[in-house]
C-alpha cells in the first residue's frame, strides 16, 4: 500500500538531488534545470497531500508554481543568453561584475 | 501492483534525477530531466490527478524543457572537462544528505493533518479532475489565476527586452 509518507520521501529525495546539483555544478543552465527539479519535488508533496486531505488547494498551488516556472524560465534563460553575449560564457565562476 | 509501478518509477525518478546533477553534457541532463517530469507525471496519474499530469507532461517536458535545449543547442556548449576533486562538492554533498536526514526524519515522525475538505475519489470520478480544478480556480482563487496572468505578461516582455542586442 503506497502512503502519502512515500511519496514525501521520495520527494524528500529529488529535492536533495536538486540541492546537490544547484550547490555542486558550475555551468549556469544545469543549476537551472536543478532547481526546475526541486520546485517539481515540492509540486510532489503538494499533490500527495492534497489526496490525503481530499481538499482541492494543494493542486491549484502546484498551478500557480507551474506557472512561476514558466516565467522563471523565460527570464532566466533570456539573462544567461544576455551574460553569454558578454562573456563568452556561462560558468558561474565568472559571475562576478557586481563584486569589487 | 501499484506498489511495483511506484517503486519502479520512484527508482527510475531517482537515478535520472541524480545524473542531471552528473552528467558532463548539459544534452544529457536535460533529457534526464525529461525522463524524471515524466515519471511525475505518472505519480500525478496514480494520485487521481490526471489534469496535473497532462500539464506537467506539457508545460515542463514540452515548453520549458524545449526552450532549455534551445538554449543549449544556441550557446552550443561542450562537455566539461574532468575536474578534480573539490571541497564544494564535499560540502555540497554533506549539505544535501543531512537535508534528507532532517527531512526524513520530520517526516517519519508527524503525521500529515489538517482541515480535511469533501474531495473524494468518488467526487473525481463523478465529476472529472479538470472540472474540479476549473471551479475552484474561477472561484476561490480568481484573483490569484489573473495576477499569474499579469506575471506571464511581465515575463514575456521582459524576456524580450532582455535578449535584445542592445539594452
Amino acid at each position: 500500500m503506497i502512503t502519502v509518507y512515500h511519496y514525501m520521501i521520495l520527494s524528500a529525495i529529488i529535492f536533495s538531488i536538486g540541492t546537490f546539483g544547484v550547490l555542486t555544478r558550475k555551468n549556469a543552465i544545469v543549476i537551472f534545470m536543478c532547481i526546475e527539479l526541486m520546485l517539481n519535488a515540492v509540486n510532489l508533496t503538494f499533490i500527495a497531500l492534497s489526496r490525503h486531505l481530499q481538499n482541492m488547494d494543494g493542486q491549484i498551488f502546484v498551478f500557480f508554481v507551474m506557472t512561476v516556472a514558466a516565467a522563471e524560465a523565460a527570464v532566466g534563460l533570456a539573462l544567461i543568453i544576455a551574460f553569454y553575449r558578454n562573456r563568452e560564457s556561462i560558468d558561474t565562476d565568472d559571475f562576478n561584475m557586481l563584486k569589487w | 501492483m501499484l506498489s511495483i509501478l511506484f517503486y519502479l518509477f520512484a527508482t527510475v525518478a531517482i537515478f535520472s534525477a541524480f545524473y542531471v546533477t552528473k552528467a558532463r553534457s548539459p544534452v544529457n541532463s536535460a533529457l534526464c530531466l525529461v525522463t524524471t517530469f515524466i515519471c511525475f507525471a505518472v505519480f500525478y496519474i496514480m494520485l487521481d490527478a490526471p489534469f496535473m499530469a497532462a500539464i506537467q507532461i506539457m508545460v515542463y517536458a514540452g515548453a520549458i524543457m524545449v526552450l532549455i535545449v534551445f538554449v543549449i543547442m544556441l550557446l552550443n556548449l561542450g562537455t566539461v572537462a574532468k575536474k578534480r576533486y573539490t571541497h564544494g562538492l564535499a560540502w555540497g554533498g554533506a549539505l544535501s544528505i543531512l537535508m534528507l536526514l532532517v527531512t526524513n526524519f520530520f517526516i517519519r515522525r508527524s503525521i500529515p493533518t489538517g482541515t480535511v475538505g469533501d474531495v473524494t475519489t468518488q467526487t473525481i470520478h463523478n465529476y472529472g479532475h479538470t472540472e474540479l480544478i476549473g471551479r475552484a480556480l474561477f472561484t476561490d482563487f480568481l484573483l490569484p489565476f489573473e495576477i499569474a496572468s499579469i506575471l506571464l505578461l511581465v515575463a514575456i516582455i521582459g524576456a524580450v527586452i532582455l535578449s535584445k542586442r542592445e539594452v
